[in-house]
This record gives C-alpha cells, structure tokens and sequence, in this order.
C-alpha cells in the first residue's frame, strides 16, 4: 500500500479518531443534560415531538441500509466489481447503524430504559418490530464481514449476503412503516412509503460509500479506476432519479384529495418548508447530482461524483426535515371542514427550531459513525483492492 | 437487583440493633441505613419478607392495579408511604429516610419516585378531597 | 346495579378525605358497595365502587357524552377541575411543551361562521392507534375500555403522540415534584386523559364531569342499556370525532 508520510498520517488518523471520539462525547453529554433536565431544553413539544436527532438519526439507519447494496451488488448479484467493496460497505452499514440507534435511544424520554424496551416488545407495534429487526440487522452484517474476511469462511459469503440483503430490504420497509402506519397526520400514512425508504436507502447508502471510499483513496493516494466511478455515478444517478421520481408521486397523489390539498400548498407553497422543499430537496439533492452525473464535462470526473454524492447527502436531510419536521408542523384535522382555534394550538401552524443539546446529541451520532470507520478502516482491511484485469474481463461482460 | 438482594439478606441476618439505630445512637464504623419507622403500624408482611421481597410485591401490584384495575390490594406504594414516611419531612425521599437511605446504602436506583408521590398524605395544589 | 348519585352531596368522598389518600381505597372499597344513594341529578351518570381485589371488566365500556351546545365560551372550569384533580400544574416557558390533559376548542363553520365550543380530551377509543405504535406495550387499554399510559414501560419515544389523531397526548418535557399521591406522573413519560380512572374505581365521576356547571358532559357506562348516558345516546344524535378513522371513540358529541 502506497503512503506518502507514514508519520503524518498516523498523526491526521488520531486527530481525526480523537475528533470523532470528542463529537460522540459531546453528544452524549448533550443526551445526559436533556435527561437531567427534561426535554423542555429541546425545541421539541407537543405537537412537533420528534425533530433534528429524529432527522438525523432516520437518515443514519436508512443510509446504513443502503450502504450494503454495495456489498449485495457483489456478494448477491455477482457483480466483480462491488466484490472488493463488499467490506467496506458493511462496515459502514455497521457504524451507521450504530449512531442513528444512539441518537433514537438517547433521544428517548426515559432513555435509561432500554432493557424495558428490550424486554416489552408490542408485535402490533412497527417500532416494536424494529426493536427486532434493527440489533438482528447487526447480527447479519457482522456473520456476512466474517464470512468475507475469514477465507475459510468465503464459500459462505454468498449464503449470509442474501440473508443480509433480505434481512435489510425488511428493515427498511419497517423504518418506512413507522410513517406508513400512521393514520393521524396528513403527511404519512401512506403505503409508498415503505418501497420509497428503500429506495431513498439506496440512493444515500450509495453517497455515502461514494464520500468514504473516496476518501480514502485519497488519503492512500490512490485512484478510482474511471470503470468504477462510471459504474458507481449511473447507479446514484438511477437512485436519485427514482426518489426525485417518488417523491414526486407521493405529492401528486396527495395534492388529488381535496381534504390533503391544504397540507400539499403547506408543503410545497406556503410554509418555511417550501425553501427547503424546493430548493434542498428538489435542487441541491436532485437536479444538481443529476447534472453533475451526466454532464460531459462533469460526469467523468472523481471530483464532481464526490461533490454530486455530498450534494445527495445534504439533500437528504432537507427531504427528512420537510418530511418528518414539515408533516408534523402542520395541525391535525381534527374537525375536518370548520377552522379550529384552542388553548393547545389546535389548528395553528407550529414552527420548530432545534436547541443546542439537541443539535449536538444529532451530530453525536455522526460522530459515533465517523468514528467507527475511521477506526475500523485503519485495524482491518477494508480499502478495496481491484484486480483490474479481472475488472476489465468483468467490465466486457457486464458493461 | 442480585446485589439488592444480596445486601438485604445481609442486612437480615445481621443482628437486630444494626437495623433499628441510627449511626449515632451507636456509633460505628459502618454506616447502616436507616430502617426504623415511626409509625406503630404493623406492617403488610414481616420485615424479613419485605427487605428480600417488596420490590417483587410493588410490581406485581402495580401491574394488576394499573393493567387489569383491580384496586384495594394490601401491597400498595401509597400505603407503604403512608406509614414509613418520616414525620419531619412527610417523605420517603431525603437522606436518612425510609426508601432513599436504604436504596442508597445498597446503591441500586429507586425508580418509584420519578412519577409516584413520595410524601405522605400530601395534597397537590387544590386538589379537592 | 347503579345507584344515581349527585357530585355535590357525596358522602363518599367526605369519607375518603377522612380516611385519607394511600391506604383509604382498602377501606372505603369494601364498604361502598353497600352504599346506596338517592338520586338528584340525571345529568350526572352514577357508578358503583368496585369491590376491592376485583378487576375492571369488559362488560362495561366507560364513556362521556358531551353536549357542546352547553359549552359556554370562555368558562375553563372542566379543564381546572382536570388539572387540579391530577396535578398537572407545571407551567413551562414554551407553553406548546406543557401537559394538556383536556382542552377547549372552537370551532368555526368556514361558510356561515357558526362557533361551537366543546372540551377535547383522549377519546377512549376502542381500537387506538397509540395503543397499536406503542413498542412496549406501555399505550394500553383496560377492560373497561379505558385507554392508559403503564408508566412503568413508557421509554418517551412519543410514537403515540404521533399516531393520536386528537392530539391527546402530552409528554412530560420537565421533572415534577408536585403529583397527587393517585395520580403518578413524570418526566420522560407520555401522558394523557385517564378518564380519572383513580375516581371511577371508587365509584365517582371524572373531575371533569364534576364541575361543569352547565351539565354539559356525563359519564357512564356505555354498554349498559339502561344507563343515562345510553340511554340519551339512543335518543338524541351524536357525533363521534374522526368517526371515519373507525376507532370507535368511547367519548361522544352532542350538537356539532
């Protein structure tokens, strides 16, 4: 392996080990002080109970989902060219995984009772469901890297990335359901829901693999064959596109019902949602990647996937805080066709903006995350390593 | 809970005086806890069940009370207040009292008092009778 | 098997101030059900005690009509009565984060501007969605049909809250101090109407009910045929709120 400066590097991977370890403390020092004082030192209420550790936390798990299509595209499909890949995808799904659940649980009201929510499972519950499916999830992914890692293993990685890539397709469709379920508020309830998670999984999975790999690439100084990256902007692009494409179908069947048509104009139109509607979600998560992924004077270039891939990221915290914030900022129809008013802001608009423990305890989990790889891609070997004859043999045959 | 369980057996086979006095009435080494009550009620089981059992009692009350409603059972929370609670503060809560003092001594978490009452006969503002 | 009963010349509940709060419930429960009282006021549906060590049964189905015609503007005393009764007393500088266990709303006809007003609380309902999200099975409900937060399981995810389409729950955002000894209720839990569950087993009405001196909300047992509130049911119309969510509210609407 190429490195440029072995002392400097080693020196950067502990700063940057100690950085992630700081954020991850700081975060749940943020969780120790809302749990001493209570939630009043959130700007979460009553009406908007879950907010930006909700936000970042959904993005976390769903990502951690996605990010193992990589690994499936290999181990499942038979796809040369994810093989390599294969580790690192689920070592990100790991510690992805890992910082959502922290933030949800620390996030929890009575987050000193986990083992009551280990123990006390409601089967008719979705999020019942993911007390289950969320630490099995672990399980997998931790037997598929064994069986990846472990050459004696290896016969068997095929068998345990199948069962990772159902176990996976499930669980997302569960975090999709939590809003599925729902049949209070306008914005959810909605069976699309769960297929749309999955897809959205795959399209933030795969940015964020895109960001991580390239990341170390550079710091190994090495880089992507073009193969790769060609093969590894179409899929984004595809990913991205059937978002943009179901998003848009969830609001057009939405805005057909009369009774939904005043929360859609709340949405799309008239609400501090809209900007980031249109301008986060649709523009920079969207429009913008797709340019980037297939300009000709972008669209071969590491540089302009990578920034297209962070692009994707940042647009997909703007659809999780319209989605998730923006749904729940909007009164219940309570008394469907009279105009409500009560000492409980019934049929007001509510309007949410984060505290500082809450936006730490959000990046805690980002930092639980970043952590984890960062430590796990320096202990063990999860840079992919191309063969690139048998790439290009492969490359012939599957281009 | 095995490490409750643990000092409480201790504690019962440990002789009479160490339970009944405050450190200072006999000054030892050892800090004990503070199990008298001043109420000259007697209790709904004797001591010995109630340091090994209470725990399990509480809870099997508390889910047939709140779950299934059935009210009136003799191992109630509010009962157990009513009679341990000290007569200066009116709680089971603060240092040297009843719940807090023992819980301490054996460092296991006392949950109770995150949602219940723990003074006696206590009345929360304008609540009518 | 039901004995009427006025909330202003109870002797029963003279009896529990005496006998005090905790253990008062052994003693007065097994007394009570000898106690028969006359009649005063039909609003005010009348119910037994239930005998001590016996559980709520599903043969009664617990309920509230309210006649939002008899909802006067402006009068709050349902909700005082509430928030005395099970001491919800915090007052938060978000008042968006305080506990509302019952709430006035009015309402507005878009076209002809026609207001109603009514009191809005957990509506009881017979298939809740909170009890069905809830990841612990804490969100329950009794066979009496009376829909509970088990604080002992609650971990505050607030999925319920999510899930209510009456907006009838309230998480508790602070540490409390200040609980009535029969109503527990703490920081980090979900909370809400409970239909003053602690009052009903001794055999009294919801505070609620209690003080509103218009009459306009009585109590009773739904199921049974020829219990005031069934009875008045089956006389007049009534409105169930979201009735097309199917949940089968135990709480009822009289004049919207």
């Amino acid at each position: 392996m190429f490195t440029p400066n072995p002392r400097h590097e080693e020196g950067l991977f502990y700063l940057l080990a100690a950085i992630g370890g700081l954020v991850s403390a700081v975060g749940v020092a943020a969780a120790l002080y809302m749990e001493h004082f209570g939630h009043v030192v959130t700007g979460m209420n009553n009406q908007i109970v879950w907010g930006l550790p909700h936000v970042f936390a959904i993005f976390l798990i769903v990502a951690a989902s996605g990010v193992l299509n990589v690994a499936s595209m290999g181990s499942v499909f038979g796809r040369v060219l994810y093989k390599p890949r294969a580790p690192l995808s689920g070592l990100l799904g790991l510690a992805m995984m890992s910082g959502g659940l922290a933030v949800i649980m620390l996030d929890l009201g009575r987050a000193d009772r986990a083992m009551v929510a280990a123990t006390h499972v409601n089967l008719t519950s979705v999020f019942g469901w993911n007390m289950i499916l969320y630490p099995v999830f672990y399980a997998f992914v931790a037997v598929y890297l064994w069986t990846m890692m472990e050459r004696r293993m290896n016969p068997y990685s095929k068998v345990a990335g199948l069962a990772t890539f159902i176990w996976r397709v499930v669980l997302t469709s569960g975090t999709g359901s939590i809003f599925a379920f729902l049949v209070a508020r306008q914005a959810y309830g909605s069976a699309l829901l769960a297929p749309m998670f999955i897809i959205m999984s795959f399209s933030w999975g795969l940015a964020v693999f895109i960001v991580v790999q390239a990341t170390m690439y550079a710091w190994n100084g090495m880089s992507l064959p073009p193969l790769i990256l060609k093969r590894l902007k179409n899929l984004l692009a595809t990913f991205v596109a059937a978002v943009l494409y179901l998003t848009a179908v969830l609001h057009l069947v939405n805005a057909y019902f009369a009774k939904n048509i005043a929360f859609e104009f709340f949405i799309l139109f008239d609400s501090e949602f809209a900007g980031a509607f249109w301008i986060g979600q649709v523009l920079i998560g969207s429009l913008l990647p797709l340019a980037l992924l297939f300009h000709p004077a972008t669209r071969t270039k590491a540089l302009w996937v990578n920034i297209a891939a962070l692009l994707v990221i940042i647009g997909a915290y703007f659809q999780l805080h319209v989605f998730i914030v923006g749904g729940q900022a909007f009164p219940l129809d309570i008394f469907p066709g009279y105009e409500v008013k009560s000492s409980f802001f019934d049929g007001a608009v509510d309007h949410y903006s984060a505290s500082l423990p809450e936006i730490l305890l959000a990046f805690g989990g980002l930092g639980i995350a970043f952590t984890m790889t960062t430590i796990g891609v320096r202990v063990l070997h999860f840079l992919p390593q191309d063969d690139l004859a048998d790439l290009e043999a492969a490359g012939s045959i599957t281009d | 809970m095995l490490r409750l369980v643990c000092l409480l057996l201790l504690l019962a086979v440990s002789p009479a005086p160490t339970l009944a006095h405050n450190g200072d009435a006999h000054p030892q080494r050892t800090p004990v806890p503070n199990m008298a009550t001043e109420s000259s009620g007697k209790c709904v089981a004797p001591p010995e069940e109630m340091r090994r059992n209470h725990m399990e009692m509480l809870k099997h009350q508390r889910d047939r009370t709140l779950r299934s409603g059935i009210r009136g059972e003799p191992a109630s929370l509010n009962a157990c207040i009513e009679c341990h609670a000290g007569k200066k503060t009116g709680s089971v809560l603060g240092k040297g009292e009843f719940c807090e003092s023992c819980h301490a001594y054996a460092a296991v978490k006392l949950d109770c008092f995150e949602c219940h009452q723990p003074k006696a006969g206590f009345k929360a503002a304008g609540v009518k009778p | 098997m039901t004995a009427p009963q006025s909330p202003d010349s109870n002797p029963r509940r003279a009896f529990i101030a005496a006998a005090g709060a905790g253990v008062a419930g052994l003693g007065f429960t097994a007394i009570a059900p000898g106690l028969h009282l006359m009649a005063v006021g039909e609003a005010n549906a009348a119910t037994d005690a239930r005998k001590a060590g016996t559980a709520a049964s599903s043969k009664v189905r617990w309920g509230l009509l309210i006649d939002a015609g008899k909802c006067v503007p402006g009068c709050t005393k349902c909700i005082d009565a509430c928030h005395t009764e099970n001491g919800v007393t915090e007052k938060l500088p978000d008042p968006r984060q305080n506990s509302q266990w019952i709430r006035k709303i009015e309402l507005v006809e878009r076209r002809t501007g026609h207001v109603t007003q009514l009191p809005m609380m957990c509506q009881h309902c017979a298939n809740p969605p909170c009890v069905d999200v809830c990841p612990t099975g804490a969100s329950m409900k009794r066979a009496d049909g009376i829909v509970l937060v088990d604080r002992h399981t609650c971990i505050g995810c607030r999925y319920c809250m999510m899930a209510c389409p009456y907006k009838a729950r309230s998480f508790v955002h602070t540490p409390l101090h200040e609980q009535n000894p029969e109503v527990p209720r703490g920081q980090g839990c979900v909370e809400a109407c409970t239909l003053c569950v602690h009052r009903v087993d001794k055999g009294q009405q919801p505070a609620c009910v209690e003080s509103c001196p218009e009459g306009a909300m009585m109590f009773g047992d739904l199921n049974d045929p020829a219990s005031p509130i069934a009875k008045r049911i089956a006389s007049v119309p009534t409105t169930q709120v979201r009735a097309d969510l199917r949940l089968d509210p135990g709480v009822r609407y009289q004049g919207i």
